[in-house]
């Protein structure tokens, strides 16, 4: 069961990694689109893909947030990689099954996953 | 959309865009008919705006000229027999209600209500919250960001991926109690037949 108790536990564990690590501008963002043809083409899943494989390997320099439309509606779901210092990495037709790789390949290893990049599908 | 619960998602992903600090989701099922609600606090629409809301070439984003989500979402209505209704008032906030016949063959499932409702408090940002009410046939569970928030203090966010899995997993568990119990499992089909034949 998840409890209340469960809540307290990990603000009591992440309140200590806050305390060890220095809020930076210097984070790794996975920014997942999140607007109608997104979400129809499948994001829920890809957005609950990223935050649960972050979670498992307690990375805690990255940030998944959310967007709206990226623009490329054909090409959904989408997410993009700002990881600083390189150039943005935009992925395309995602599905939860490609995520795990990303993770380990590109925001563990700094080493992208072209066959996914939108390079790649056009 | 596969799920009236990507409706939901869609829809709410709207409030937050029009910069609403309260945003409620409510679903009901009730009498063969399943009532999705979103009402926020945001900048609201004006009555020209509102008029013509569900027409999919009406949208107030500046990239593009489509906006799929409400006449998306009245199609699906309609298409059970149903309805979609949108109030709104300008500087005071929106109100979107679709009601399904759920025992329409059109009429989609209610699918993933927990990974909605988990991402979209991932999404807030620290000024809004997020209320959820379903209120199914063995009772209503509810679910409140600002009651998250207290217990986790200022300086641990939602968008947390361990906060979000947290908050999956208690509406999931909120979610399985308002369904009735499944029926004891009473062993494999081909132990059926040996108990046919013996």
């Amino acid at each position: 069961m998840k409890s209340l108790e469960e809540l307290r536990a990990i603000r009591e564990r992440m309140q200590r990694q806050i305390d060890l690590r220095e809020q930076s501008d210097e984070d790794i963002r996975v920014v997942v689109g999140m607007a109608t043809c997104g979400i129809a083409a499948g994001a829920r899943p890809v957005l609950s893909a990223f935050l649960e494989e972050v979670s498992k390997r307690g990375l805690q320099h990255v940030a998944v947030t959310q967007t709206g439309c990226i623009g490329v509606c054909r090409l959904e779901p989408i997410a993009e990689v700002y990881v600083p210092g390189e150039e943005k990495v935009t992925y395309v037709k995602l599905t939860p099954e490609k995520v795990p790789r990303i993770v380990a390949e590109h925001l563990v290893n700094h080493s992208p996953v072209v066959e996914y990049t939108i390079g790649a599908a056009e | 959309m596969k799920e009236l619960s990507l409706h939901l998602l869609d829809i709410a992903q709207n409030s937050l865009a029009a910069g609403a600090r309260h945003v409620a989701l409510g679903v009901e099922e009730a009498d063969g008919e399943i009532t999705l609600t979103v009402a926020d606090d945001g900048r609201g629409m004006s009555p020209e705006l509102l008029a013509r809301v569900t027409d999919p070439f009406t949208t107030t984003r500046t990239t593009r000229k489509v906006g799929m989500g409400l006449p998306l979402l009245r199609l699906a209505a309609e298409q059970t027999g149903g309805t979609l209704a949108v109030e709104s008032r300008e500087g005071v906030g929106t109100t979107v209600t679709a009601v399904f016949h759920a025992g329409h063959i059109d009429c989609p499932p209610l699918g993933d209500l927990a990974a909605t409702v988990a991402l979209l408090a991932q999404g807030l940002s620290g000024e809004t919250e997020l209320t959820y009410m379903h209120k199914g046939p063995q009772g209503a569970f509810t679910f409140d960001t600002a009651q998250v928030r207290a217990i986790l203090g200022p300086e641990v966010p939602l968008s947390l991926p361990e906060v979000a899995q947290w908050m999956e997993g208690y509406v999931a568990e909120g979610e399985a109690g308002l369904r009735p119990e499944a029926p004891p499992e009473r062993g494999t089909r081909l132990d059926t037949v040996r108990e046919g034949t013996t």
